[in-house]
Formats: structure tokens, C-alpha cells, sequence
């Protein structure tokens, strides 16, 4: 089929096209059912491309017929498509979720503009996981941010905090990509090229310049701001509790995952392991940014009333998970950090789905609120505690083997930090049970207030897509030969340099 | 059908039991002889196992892998065999229980706490079967789960908070110190399954192997050594068929059957004896069995002091596992059986008491052994059990036991059995004596009241006969055990 081998191209182009034909329509559903259906689409694209890659290895496609270095490459690798897959598929899930949560938060004049922006913000994040051209990447990300910051301000419909929150996140947003623009313009500087194979070929005859390393430290830095890295992680809490709240669990199921994504496809790809691990510590840096977030976000997390503060403050807990993962730099840590990105992914984004659904009925995501919910909505409240299970990494869900992987490669390290480092990652467990058990002992155990009206279970067009995910949650700490297998071929690819 | 296919049926049928107890919550009739079936049918199909197990047979099979190389794999071996047989066979007798004693207190959510029994046994048959560390991982940590809702039943403050003891101890010790030891064990040797002779020999030395030991001794949580131990008491508020199989059989019978499972079969006893950690965990062993029953005796309610004198015996166990003979380990598979049926029995006789005299506290059952013979005698066998007499199941365990501390000399483990017989006796024999031989006193909480309601009883009688029955007739159980230390088939 000849239209396949566009598939890379389609897959970012499909969306940033969708996107101002869907500003054009009117009425809600129209402009939600649109853009649903091309979420849809792109996940099927993505799923395409994965299978391609896992079968014929990495695909190189030159946009316009221009041969790179010259032109464009858009490169999908085994890394590359793991991220289309994941963020195509949280898309596509939230998507799905959003009409009702929308249409109850956002301004009815807006509905439009908003799956518009939501449209522009999938495309930039495929964007970056697709362009093999390290400008292309600024580009992208700065087309997914802006439209980011646009949907998270959305939330003021009904809370006027949106409004900072959306501004926060702009400036520090801002500084990042400054930050990684600077670091592209540095290495072009030193290497006259713009493509990433290219980079990464003439980088080694440069490492040892000064102007290389201040490359190195501000894509780092401007990165690690992007990926709510502890201690550049400010924006994050109220970016993700103000937001609308299908916004909340899209991005809290993608834009991390995405900046993840640049820090491994520019530590390892573009510098490789040699010059990032060897001559510049960044393992040991990232290894104690890592433990201290997970250790502090944790434990910062159980003092938490708003349930969305709380997963907030859970996922840059789970950030840390993922760069410590990155930090051992063996093929097992780094399948840990990459598996972890789709885990993390369904689960939370999972459990956003579930706050959503109670935030639909009972207007409120406070943990006291949600005193008596069990029985009110058994449902949603059992889709939580399953999604909980997984944040803890209780066997057969999702988090379990995340948790195996990282321990694991902790203890190959084979030093008496490694198993340090095991040892608090359990202990980060433990803290998440407590986080975990406080929404469950409200829900199950406190009786609803006296006087409050009945509360009913959520409409099964919100549930369907909340449970398809934590479903998946528990499908993928069963059957893992998917999730771990491409995990495995994509650190197997960035720690050998390039497959 | 194939003995594999009996085993997965052993997993499977109380947890299919869930949805149509579930489903017959209207009808409480009808959803206890959903119980009561499941619970029979349990029994027939892992009976179905027994021959094969005698015979040798160790039937295994793998459903998938959950982790590449660490299939989720179940096999059916001596010691399981006990488990599984002892705890289906007791869940018939809890399930008569159950039914006299939630109807007659009035209990709540009734629905809810059958089908988390199901579950509870579900996750006991896995435990039992599973044919490598990881499987038997994920099993009891259902167990533990499944079992928090029946710990917190009341739903009062007190509850929540020994719900909260209770999760807390469990997952956090499963979690840091279990999870991180099979995870340790699974780097060292690349694989978990039960092997005889241990996993770990050859692949390991040096100081850090004891720390993986402790990890695993600690990590057990439900075996309840001491300073581990304080969720046993703290699930008593749990109604009392509860602490009757889940914390007399099910739960703690799960932790010291996993600690057998660790020392026989991922350690090996012999790579054990080189090991000091092994000595350092049976000195903790020591401790706690003379702790805990002095604690016992100090214990004015009754379900208290029995939650103490459990984790007294459970250290029994582990002790004679780390007693590394192979007479003292079969004393120690015995004893997983022999204490069973004798505390399930004492717990029974705590609940009929409860029910019928509203009385929990010991000093209160003056001359009450006259009301309630049948109740009265049963505890009076139970107790004969703990301290280890005939004509009860708890002197053959305890009869392997000293024989193996005998055969190597560990005059420790002797004075420790032999003190602790005494204390047994010292805190059991009370109880009894002024059940039958002290008046009644007429106080403010005193009222006329006869035997508790009928299936309270049967049971009662059941497990007591049972316990009778083992010393009778111990030769399936001897065979078994020696089929664990591979003495013989």
C-alpha cells in the first residue's frame, strides 16, 4: 500500500491540518467528534508504525523528497514509536472522555478553540517524537506548549487560579525551551548540522570544547524544566489541578513522557552515553535529583486535600522513578525509564479520568468530599483504587513492572548505593500506599455528610474510557511482551548508539 | 482431569464463588449455600490432589510468563499439599461457623465479608500452589488485601485504625524487605522456582546473603516475628470467624508456610547451616515464642490472649525450620496443621462464648464451662493441643520437633520448646479450670444463657474432633512431611 510509507508524515500532519478545519465548526459536538476521530486515526497510524519498526527496524523519511542532511528526515525508531503509540493513544482515550467533562467546564463559546488547541498540542508532541532534525524539535515544542498553556487556562471557566497557573507555566516554559534552543544553536555552532544522525556523528571530533559542555548543560537544564524534573518542577501542581479536567489527564500522560523522551534522545542519542555518562556526570546528577524527588514528592504528596493536587504531586514522584531508571545507564535501568513512560502513562492518566468522573458529579475533587463515594460510585471509585494499586506497583498491574525493572537494574549495579537506591524506591512505594489509602479511607469508610444529596454513579460515556485505561493498567502488568519488549530494543538502540 | 487442571480448579473456584455470592446478597439464604457448596466443592477438588501428592507426583504448570523467564506457575509439593488441605477442609467448618455467629450478632454487610472470604481462600490455595517466589508474591499480597476489609468490618474508629496497622505492617514489610529480597534472588540466580535443595547454593556468599535471609525473615510479615508482629493483635477487632481461619489458619499459616517454602526450597537447608543469619533469625524465633506467651499471660481478653499465644506458636514453626534437621522441619510442616486445627478451635469456643454469654474478657467465664459444656470441653482440647499433649495433634509436631533439636544438640531450641510448654500450660490451663471448677459470680454482667446457636457448636465439635483425629491417625500427615525433607518418594 503506497499510502503507508507516508504514514510518518501523516502522523503529524493529519492533526495539524485537522486543527483549524475544527476551529471552523460549530456546535460542540461536532468540533469533539472531529477531533476524536482523528485522534483515533493518529493512534492507528502510531500502532502502524510501531509494528513497521518492530518488524523492518528503524524508517527514515525524507519530507518533500529532500535527502537529509539537506532536508528534513523525519525518523521513526523503536524509542520514537513507543512515545507516537503512547501519546496517540492517551489522546485518543481522554479524547474520548472529554465531551461531557468539557461541556460542563469550558466556556460553550470556546469549545471550538479548545479541541482546536488540543488538536495543535497532539501534533507538536508527535512532532518531537518523530523529526529526526533538532530544530524541527524546538518547533514542535513549542507548538505543543503554547497550545498547552491555552487549554490549561481554559480551566478559569470555573476557577480564575487557571489563569496563573496557565501564566506560571508559560514563563517557566518559556525559560525551558529558551534554554533548549540555546543548546541546539551551540551544537550547530560546533557542528554545522541540524540533523540528529548527523549531530551525532561530527559531535564526537568537538566533545571536549567548552562550548559543547555549556550545550550539554543548558538542553539539560531546559529539558529537566520541561520534564518537571525536582527542584524545576514548580509549574506542575497548579498547571495539572487548575486545568480542565480532561486536560489534566492528557497532559499529565504526555508532556512529561515527551520531555522524557528529549532528555534520552539528547543525553544518549545526540552526545551518547560515552560523553554524557563518562565525561559529564550527568548519571550521578540525575540519580540524586531522581531519589529526592520520588522520596520528597511522596511524602509531600500524603499531606495533599485535592485529590488532583495529590496525583500532581505523585507524578513528579513518578518523574524521579523514570530519570533514576535513565540514571543507572545500563540496559536494564534504561528499559526501567522508558517501560515506565507507558506505565505511568495509563495509570495516571487512568486516575485522572476517575477524579474527572467525580468532579462531574459532585463538582468538588477534595479528599473530604469524597467522603461515601464508595457506595455512591462503586465504579469509579474501584477503576481509583485499581489505578492506586498500580501507582504503589501492587503485583500484575502495570507499576509492578516498572518497580521489578528498577529495583533490578539497581541491584545489577552491583554497589551498596544500588541497593540504597532499591531500598528507597520501596520505600516510595510505601509512601504512595499512604497517599493512596487516604482517598480509599474517605471514599469507602467515611459515610457521605448528612443532608448532601444523593450522588450517582458517573454516565457510562465517562466511565468507558476511564476504565479502558485501567484495564489496560492491569493488562500490562500481565502481558508485557509488548511494553518491555520495545523498551528493551529502544535501550538497547540508545546505549549501542544508533540502531 | 488432569491433576494440573485440578490444581488451577483449587485457585479458581473460590474466586469464581465471589460474583454469585455478590449476586445472591438479597437472599442470605441462598448465599450461604453458594458459600457452603463452594466451600465443600473446594474441599472434594483438593482432595482430588491428595493421592497424587502421596504418591510423589509434583504436577506443575505455567500460564504465562509475568515477568520474561518468571512465569506465573503453579506446583503441587508436600508442604502445600497440607496447606491447601487444612485450610479448605477448616473453610466447610468456618462456613458453618459463620453462618451461626454473623446471624446471631446481628452483623452487618454480610455480603461484603463472604465474599471476601472467597477471596481470602482464593489467594490461600494460590499461596499453597505456587510453583515459583513470584507467584506465591502476588497471592499474598491478595491475601492481604482481601483480608483488610474483613479486619476493618465494624467499621468503627477502632477498626479503621487496626485496619491501618494491620495494611501497614503487611505491605510495608512485603513491599521494602520481601519484595526486595526476590528481586535480589532473581538477579543473583535468574530464576525463582521452588527447587529442591535450595536456588541460592553456589550463587551467593559472603555477609550481604544474610542480609537477603533477614529480608526474607522480615520480609514475611505474616509470620509475625517479633518486632513485626503487632498486626495480629491488632486484627482481633476483625469478628470472630475471621481471626478464627484467616488469622489462626489462612493469613498467619501463609507467612510461616512461606518461611518453610524460603528455607527449603531457595536456600536449601544445607547452604542454611553455613549461614550465621540462620542462627541470628532462630535466636529471634527463641525471643519471640517466651515474649509472646508471657505477653499472653498477662492478656485479660480472651481473642488477645489467643492472638499472642499464635504469635507464640508461629515462631514455633520458624523455629523448627531453622532448627535445619530434617525431623525438625517435618515438625514444623506438622505444626502448621496441628496448630490449626487446635487455635481455630479456641478462637470457635472465644466467638461461641461472645455469642451466647456476650462475655470477652477471661475473668469473666467463671463456672461457665457448666452452661457451656460442649464449648467449654472443645477449648479444653485446644488448649491441651497449644501445650503439646496427647491426645491432640500438637504433641506429634511438637514430638518431631524435639526430636530434631535433639539429633543436633541445639539444647537452645530444647530449653526454649520446653519453657514455653510450661508457659503454655500456665496460661491455657487457668482458663479452663475456672470454666469447670470455680462458681459463677453474680454480678452485674451475669445472665442466664445456654449453649451458643447450633452450628456454632457443630463446629466447634468439628475442629476439636479433628484435632483428636490427628493424633489418631497422623500417618498421611508423617508421609507428607517426609516427602518435604525427601525421605522418602
Amino acid at each position: 500500500m503506497t499510502l503507508a510509507i507516508h504514514y510518518p508524515a501523516l502522523q503529524v500532519v493529519l492533526p495539524l491540518l485537522a486543527a483549524p478545519l475544527c476551529s471552523l465548526m460549530r456546535g460542540r459536538d461536532f468540533a469533539w467528534a472531529f477531533a476524536t476521530l482523528v485522534s483515533w486515526l493518529a493512534f492507528g497510524i502510531a500502532v502502524a508504525l510501531l509494528f513497521a519498526v518492530r518488524a523492518d527496524g528503524a524508517i527514515s523519511y525524507h519530507l518533500g523528497g529532500w535527502e537529509p542532511p539537506w532536508g528534513i528526515e523525519y525518523r521513526v525508531d523503536a524509542l520514537g514509536s513507543y512515545l507516537l503509540a503512547i501519546v496517540t493513544l492517551i489522546s485518543a482515550v481522554s479524547l474520548s472522555f472529554a465531551r461531557l467533562s468539557v461541556a460542563r467546564e469550558v466556556r460553550q463559546d470556546q469549545h471550538a478553540l479548545f479541541y482546536t488547541m488540543w488538536l495543535l498540542c497532539l501534533a507538536g508532541m508527535l512532532g518531537i517524537a518523530i523529526t529526526g532534525d533538532a530544530f524541527n524539535i524546538f518547533v514542535f515544542l513549542e507548538v505543543s506548549s503554547l497550545s498547552t498553556y491555552a487549554l490549561v487556562a481554559m480551566g478559569g471557566g470555573g476557577d480564575r487560579r487557571a489563569l496563573t497557573a496557565a501564566y506560571q507555566y508559560l514563563v517557566l516554559g518559556t525559560i525551558g525551551a529558551t534554554f533548549i534552543l540555546i543548546g541546539i544553536g551551540l551544537i550547530y555552532m560546533m557542528t554545522g548540522t541540524l540533523n540528529i544522525l548527523d549531530m551525532s556523528e561530527r559531535l564526537p571530533a568537538v566533545a571536549d570544547t567548552r562550548t559543547i559542555r555549556v550545550a550539554a548543560g543548558f538542553l539539560t537544564i531546559g529539558i529537566a524544566l520541561k520534564l518537571a524534573l525536582f527542584p524545576l518542577h514548580v509549574w506542575l501542581p497548579n498547571a495539572y489541578t487548575y486545568a480542565p479536567n480532561a486536560v489534566s489527564a492528557f497532559i499529565a500522560g504526555t508532556s512529561t513522557k515527551v520531555s522524557l523522551y528529549l532528555l534520552l534522545r539528547f543525553s544518549l542519542t545526540v552526545f551518547g552515553p560515552t560523553f554524557s555518562f563518562g565525561k559529564l556526570p550527568l548519571n550521578e546528577i540525575l540519580a540524586v535529583l531522581a531519589v529526592a524527588a520520588f522520596l520528597i514528592f511522596s511524602a509531600l504528596a500524603i499531606l495533599q486535600e485535592n485529590v488532583k493536587r495529590l496525583l500532581a504531586y505523585s507524578s513528579i514522584a513518578q518523574v524521579g522513578y523514570m530519570v533514576l531508571g535513565i540514571s543507572f545507564a545500563s540496559v536494564t535501568g534504561l528499559t526501567a525509564g522508558i517501560v515506565h513512560l507507558f506505565n505511568h502513562a495509563l495509570i495516571k492518566t487512568g486516575l485522572f479520568l476517575c477524579v474527572a468522573c467525580v468532579a462531574y458529579r459532585i463538582g468538588s475533587v477534595r479528599i473530604t468530599a469524597m467522603a461515601g463515594l464508595g457506595r455512591q460510585m462503586p465504579f469509579t471509585m474501584f477503576a481509583f483504587v485499581l489505578g492506586g494499586f498500580g501507582l504503589i506497583g501492587v503485583p500484575l498491574t502495570a507499576g509492578f513492572v516498572t518497580k521489578w525493572y528498577l529495583i533490578m537494574a539497581a541491584l545489577e549495579a552491583g554497589t551498596s548505593l544500588g541497593l540504597v537506591a532499591a531500598g528507597l524506591v520501596l520505600v516510595s512505594s510505601l509512601l504512595a500506599v499512604i497517599y493512596v489509602w487516604k482517598v480509599v479511607e474517605s471514599a469507602y469508610f467515611r459515610p457521605a455528610p448528612a443532608g448532601s444529596p444523593p450522588v450517582r454513579e458517573a454516565p457510562l460515556a465517562l466511565l468507558v474510557p476511564t476504565w479502558a485505561l485501567i484495564l489496560a493498567s492491569i493488562y500490562f502488568g500481565i502481558d508485557t511482551r509488548i511494553s518491555v519488549g520495545v523498551a528493551r530494543d529502544a535501550a538497547v538502540a540508545l546505549l549501542g548508539g544508533i540502531s | 482431569m488432569t491433576a494440573e487442571a485440578i490444581m488451577l480448579l483449587a485457585i479458581a473456584l473460590p474466586l469464581a464463588a465471589m460474583l454469585p455470592i455478590a449476586l445472591t446478597g438479597a437472599m442470605p439464604n441462598l448465599r450461604e449455600a453458594v458459600t457452603l457448596a463452594t466451600a465443600v466443592g473446594l474441599f472434594l477438588v483438593v482432595l482430588q490432589l491428595l493421592p497424587v501428592a502421596m504418591a510423589g507426583g509434583q504436577p506443575e504448570i505455567a500460564l504465562f510468563d509475568i515477568l520474561p523467564g518468571v512465569p506465573f506457575a503453579f506446583r503441587l509439593e508436600p508442604l502445600g499439599m497440607i496447606f491447601a488441605f487444612v485450610a479448605s477442609l477448616l473453610w466447610i467448618v468456618n462456613s458453618i461457623y459463620s453462618i451461626g455467629y454473623m446471624r446471631g450478632n446481628d452483623e452487618s454487610h454480610q455480603t461484603r465479608f463472604y465474599v471476601c472470604f472467597a477471596f481470602a481462600i482464593g489467594s490461600t490455595m494460590g499461596i499453597a500452589l505456587a510453583g515459583n517466589m513470584l507467584t506465591l508474591f502476588i497471592f499474598y499480597e491478595m491475601l492481604t488485601l482481601s483480608t483488610y476489609p474483613l479486619v476493618t468490618h465494624k467499621g468503627s474508629d477502632a477498626a479503621k485504625r487496626a485496619g491501618r496497622t494491620y495494611l501497614g505492617i503487611l505491605i510495608s514489610t512485603s513491599i521494602c524487605f520481601l519484595l526486595l529480597g526476590i528481586i535480589w534472588t532473581w538477579t543473583l540466580t535468574g530464576t525463582l522456582d521452588f527447587t529442591a535443595g535450595g536456588i541460592l547454593a553456589g550463587k551467593a556468599d559472603g555477609p550481604l546473603v544474610g542480609l537477603l535471609f533477614l529480608l526474607y525473615m522480615y520480609g514475611i510479615g505474616k509470620a509475625a516475628l517479633m518486632p513485626m508482629h503487632r498486626w495480629l493483635p491488632a486484627a482481633m477487632v476483625a469478628p470472630t470467624p475471621v481471626s478464627a481461619l484467616l488469622h489462626a489458619v489462612a493469613v498467619v499459616k501463609a507467612g510461616v508456610f512461606t518461611v518453610v517454602k524460603v528455607v527449603v526450597y531457595v536456600f536449601g537447608v544445607e547452604y542454611l547451616t553455613a549461614l550465621p543469619a540462620s542462627q541470628w533469625v532462630m535466636w529471634i524465633a527463641c525471643f519471640t515464642i517466651l515474649a509472646a506467651s508471657l505477653i499472653a499471660l498477662r492478656q485479660d481478653n480472651l481473642k488477645r490472649r489467643l492472638a499472642y499465644s499464635t504469635i507464640s506458636q508461629l515462631s514455633y514453626v520458624v523455629l523448627a525450620a531453622l532448627i535445619l534437621s530434617p525431623l525438625s522441619v517435618m515438625g514444623a510442616a506438622l505444626h502448621i496443621a496441628a496448630h490449626a486445627f487446635g487455635k481455630i478451635t479456641l478462637f470457635f469456643a472465644a466467638g461461641s462464648i461472645y455469642t451466647a454469654a456476650h462475655k470477652t474478657e477471661i475473668s469473666q467465664l467463671d463456672g461457665i464451662g457448666w452452661r457451656m459444656p460442649v464449648t467449654m470441653g472443645a477449648f479444653a482440647i485446644g488448649s491441651l493441643s497449644m501445650i503439646g499433649l496427647p491426645p491432640t495433634a500438637g504433641f506429634i509436631s511438637k514430638w518431631f520437633m524435639l526430636q530434631g533439636a535433639w539429633q543436633t544438640e541445639n539444647l537452645l531450641a530444647l530449653a526454649v520448646i520446653a519453657g514455653s510448654t510450661l508457659l503454655n500450660a500456665a496460661y491455657f490451663l487457668p482458663i479452663v479450670y475456672a470454666a469447670f471448677f470455680r462458681k459463677e459470680k453474680h454480678d452485674g454482667d451475669h445472665h442466664e444463657h445456654g449453649e451458643a446457636p447450633l452450628p456454632i457448636v457443630l463446629a466447634l465439635g468439628a475442629t476439636a474432633g479433628l484435632s483428636v483425629l490427628m493424633f489418631l491417625f497422623p500417618g498421611d500427615a508423617i508421609a507428607l512431611a517426609e516427602a518435604l525433607v525427601g525421605r522418602s518418594g
